[in-house]
C-alpha cells in the first residue's frame, strides 16, 4: 500500500500521481493521511485503484470519479462525487450538501447522513444512504436510483424525471410532480440489490418507492400553479 | 368657408403602441407568455452610440496597407499552464446541440478555425463532430451538467463556467420537446420529446465562495491545463467582474442583454439585464481596480455586428467579443433565400425568431433532419470565415485611423459618445465636449 502523507505532500501533486497512473498499473492500493479538509481530494481518477481518505475532507471528494473505488474514514464537504461516471465512492461518516451531484454512473455511499440537495439533476448514479437525507433532495433527479435508509426532508423528488427514489422512514414532503409508486417485484428486486452492493443491511420490504408523475414533462400553462 | 372634408390620419399611442396591442391580444387568445429566440429587438444604448475620433494633429494614424496592426489575443494566462491563443479577437459564443443542428455546429467549427479562433459548446454537452472541426474549444459548465463528462473536459481547450446569459441573468432555460430527438435526449439522460428543462442555479455551489472551489476542482481534474473563463449575464458587472476574479478566473465573460438565447420568455429578454454598452467599463473598472486588466482577460458579448462594434469594445478595454447571433446570420440565418417559407411561419426574413420550435427553414436552429440537411456546414463554414475576416478587417482599420499598431491599443481616449446616455455608460466624453457624465459618481 502506498500512504501519502497530505502534511507532506501538497494536494496537487497527490492528485496528479492518481490522476497518472498507467492502466496497468501495480500500485492499486493508496491510504492518505493527516488531512486538514482538503477541497477536490481524490478528483479526476480514471483507473481501477483504491484510495482510503483517513480523515475529514472538503468539497468535491472523488469528483468526476471514473472507475476508482475511494473510501472516506470521515465526513465529507459539499459535492461528495459529484458527476460521478463509474466505481464507487463510500463515506463512513456524513455527506454535506449536493452529494452525488449530476451522478452519472457509479455507485456512492454515505454510510452517516447527506444533507440537502442529495442526487440533485443525478443521471444515472446509485446513490444509498444509511441515514437520513436533507431537503431537496433528488431535485430534478434524470436516472440512477436514491435510496435512503432513514428519514427524506422536504420536496423530495421535486421535478424529477425518471430517477427511482426509495425511503424507508419518513418522508417530509414531496415535491411538485413527484408522487408515491408502487413498489413492484422489479423495483425490490433492484433495491434489494443495490443495498446488497452497498452493504447496508435494511429490509427492501420496508421501503415506499417514489418518482416522477410525468404530469410536468412538457410545460403546459394549465399546470402554472405547480411550478 | 370651405366644405372640403378634412381628414385626420389614426393615431397610435406612444404607450399602446402596435406592438404593445397585439401581444394583449395574443395574451388574451393564448393564456400564455411568448417565447422567443435571439436577444432585446428594442432599441436601447448601444455601439451606434459612440464614434472613434480617428487620428488628426496630435495622433499619428497608420498606413492602411503597409504598416501591420496586430489583432492576435492571449486568453488564461493568468493561472493555466496552456493558455488560448487565437489570431482574432473575435470567438464564438456558446450555443448548444440541440438549440442548433448538428451542421450548424460543425459549420461554427469550420469557420472559426479558419480564422484562427474559437468556438464554444452550449449546454447538451461536446458532440465529436464539433471537436473534430473546432481547432480550439470551450466546453461549457452549465448548471444543468447535460452530458457533462470528464473525458469532454479533458479533451477541451478552455473550461467556461457559465453562471448567467445576457438573454436571462438569472433565468434557467427550457428546450421544448420538439427538439429533443433520440440524440439529443441520450447526450442529455431525458426521454425522447420531453421538454427539457435546465436550471438557474449550479446544483453544488452557491456564492464566490464556493466558485473558488469548484473553480479549482476543474483545474484538479484538468492538471492545472485549461484556463477557466466565468460567464456571467450583464447585470451587476462591478462587482460580477471583481467576485469572479477573487474566484480565480482566467477570463469572465460579460454578455449583454442582446445577447441571444435560444428559448425564453420574451419578458425576460426585454426587461431583465443592461445592454452591453453600460456594462463593459463598471467591469474593467473592476479589474483596473484590482490590478488585474490584461492580466485576466475581458470577453464581452451582445449585439456585435460589425468591425466598429468590435473596435468599440476593445476601446472601453475588453480583450475580444463574442458573436453568437450574428455567427447564425453568417451562417445563414434569416436569410431571404428562404423568404416564402418565413412568411407561411408569419413572420419575414431579419425577423425570425421561433428558434424553439424546431421549424427554422434555414436548417441551423433545428434538429428535423430534413430541415438540418439544407444547411451545408462546408459552405456555412465558409460564410462565417468571410464574415469573421471582415470583422478583423475592419476593426484593423479603425485602429490604424487611431494610429493603433494593435487592436488592444484602442483605448477611451479615442472615443466620444453622440448621447449623454452613452457618454454616461461608457464614460467617454459627450461628442464636442469634455464632459463625461457621472465621472466622479460612479
Amino acid at each position: 500500500m502506498n500512504v501519502i502523507d497530505l502534511s507532506k505532500t501538497p494536494l496537487r501533486e497527490v492528485n496528479s500521481r492518481l490522476q497518472k497512473l498507467p492502466k496497468d498499473t501495480n500500485e492499486r492500493l493508496w491510504k492518505l493521511i493527516n488531512l486538514h479538509g482538503e477541497h477536490a481530494c481524490a478528483v479526476g481518477l480514471t483507473q481501477p485503484i483504491e484510495v482510503q481518505i483517513e480523515g475529514h475532507i472538503g468539497y468535491y471528494c472523488g469528483g468526476m470519479n471514473q472507475e476508482a473505488t475511494i473510501v472516506v474514514n470521515g465526513q465529507c464537504g459539499v459535492g461528495l462525487a459529484e458527476n460521478i461516471m463509474s466505481g464507487e465512492v463510500r463515506v463512513k461518516g456524513n455527506a454535506s450538501a449536493a452529494a452525488g451531484a449530476t451522478g452519472q454512473g457509479g455507485l456512492i455511499v454515505i454510510e452517516g447522513d447527506a444533507g440537502t440537495r442529495c442526487g440533485i439533476s443525478m443521471k444515472g448514479v446509485d446513490i444509498v444512504v444509511g441515514g437520513s437525507v436533507g431537503a431537496m433532495s433528488a431535485f430534478m433527479a434524470q436516472a440512477g436510483s436514491l435510496i435512503v435508509c432513514g428519514d427524506a426532508g422536504a420536496n423530495l423528488g421535486d421535478s424529477a424525471y425518471e430517477a427511482r427514489l426509495y425511503v424507508q422512514g419518513r418522508v417530509e414532503s414531496l415535491g411538485a410532480d413527484c408522487v408515491e409508486k408502487k413498489m413492484t417485484p422489479h423495483h425490490l428486486a433492484k433495491l434489494e440489490k443495490l443495498l446488497k452492493r452497498a452493504g447496508i443491511a435494511a429490509d427492501p420490504h420496508k421501503f415506499k418507492r417514489y418518482g416522477s408523475a410525468r404530469k410536468l414533462y412538457n410545460f403546459h400553462v394549465d399546470n402554472v400553479d405547480a411550478y | 368657408m370651405s366644405s372640403t372634408p378634412f381628414y385626420t390620419p389614426p393615431r397610435w399611442s406612444a404607450t399602446f403602441d402596435p406592438h404593445s396591442v397585439a401581444e394583449i391580444h395574443r395574451a388574451a387568445q393564448t393564456g400564455i407568455y411568448d417565447i422567443r429566440g435571439a436577444g432585446a429587438k428594442r432599441k436601447v444604448p448601444h455601439f451606434d452610440d459612440l464614434l472613434f475620433l480617428g487620428a488628426s494633429i496630435s495622433r499619428y494614424p497608420l498606413e492602411g496597407y503597409r504598416e501591420k496592426c496586430g489583432t492576435d489575443v492571449v486568453l488564461g494566462a493568468r493561472f493555466a499552464k496552456k493558455p488560448i491563443q487565437l489570431k482574432i479577437p473575435v470567438t464564438i459564443a456558446g450555443m448548444s446541440f440541440g438549440a442548433l443542428s448538428g451542421n450548424a455546429k460543425e459549420a461554427l467549427g469550420r469557420g472559426a478555425s479558419q480564422m484562427g479562433t474559437s468556438t464554444t459548446t452550449g449546454d447538451g454537452g461536446m458532440t465529436p463532430e464539433e471537436r473534430l472541426s473546432s481547432k480550439t474549444l470551450v466546453y461549457q459548465l452549465l448548471p444543468s451538467r447535460y452530458g457533462m463528462n470528464p473525458e469532454d473536459l479533458r479533451k477541451a481547450d478552455a473550461i467556461e463556467v457559465v453562471v448567467g446569459q445576457g438573454a436571462k441573468p438569472g433565468g434557467g432555460g427550457m428546450l421544448l420537446g420538439q427538439k429533443i430527438t433520440e440524440r439529443v435526449a441520450k447526450m442529455r439522460t431525458l426521454p425522447v420529446g420531453i421538454d427539457q428543462r435546465s436550471a438557474c442555479r449550479h446544483p453544488d455551489w452557491t456564492g464566490p465562495d464556493d466558485l473558488t472551489i469548484k473553480i479549482q476542482e476543474l483545474r484538479e481534474i484538468t492538471d492545472w491545463e485549461k484556463p477557466i473563463y466565468v460567464k456571467v449575464g450583464a447585470t451587476r458587472p462591478y462587482f460580477d467582474t471583481a467576485l469572479a476574479v477573487k474566484s480565480g478566473a482566467d477570463v469572465v465573460v460579460l454578455d449583454g442583454m442582446q445577447g441571444g438565447t435560444a428559448a425564453t420568455q420574451d419578458v425576460f429578454i426585454e426587461h431583465v439585464g443592461l445592454p452591453i454598452l453600460a456594462a463593459i467599463r463598471p467591469a474593467v473598472q473592476a479589474l483596473q481596480d484590482l490590478d488585474m486588466h490584461r492580466k485576466v482577460q475581458l470577453i464581452v458579448s451582445g449585439g456585435i455586428r460589425n468591425g466598429a462594434d468590435v473596435a468599440k469594445a476593445l476601446a472601453l478595454g475588453a480583450d475580444a467579443v463574442a458573436i453568437g447571433t450574428a455567427a447564425l446570420i453568417a451562417l445563414g440565418d434569416n436569410d431571404p433565400h428562404w423568404e416564402e417559407e418565413y412568411k407561411k411561419l408569419g413572420t419575414t426574413a431579419g425577423c425570425y425568431d421561433d428558434w424553439h420550435e424546431g421549424r427554422d427553414p434555414a436548417g441551423i436552429t433545428t434538429q428535423d433532419p430534413d430541415l438540418a440537411k439544407r444547411l451545408d456546414p462546408v459552405k456555412a463554414g465558409k460564410r462565417l470565415a468571410n464574415y469573421l475576416a471582415v470583422l478583423t478587417m475592419e476593426t484593423q482599420i479603425i485602429a490604424r485611423a487611431c494610429g493603433k499598431s494593435h487592436v488592444h491599443n484602442l483605448e477611451p481616449d479615442d472615443l466620444v459618445a453622440l448621447t449623454v446616455e452613452a457618454a454616461a455608460m461608457a464614460g467617454v466624453p459627450l461628442a464636442g465636449t469634455n464632459w463625461i457624465p457621472g465621472k466622479n459618481g460612479m
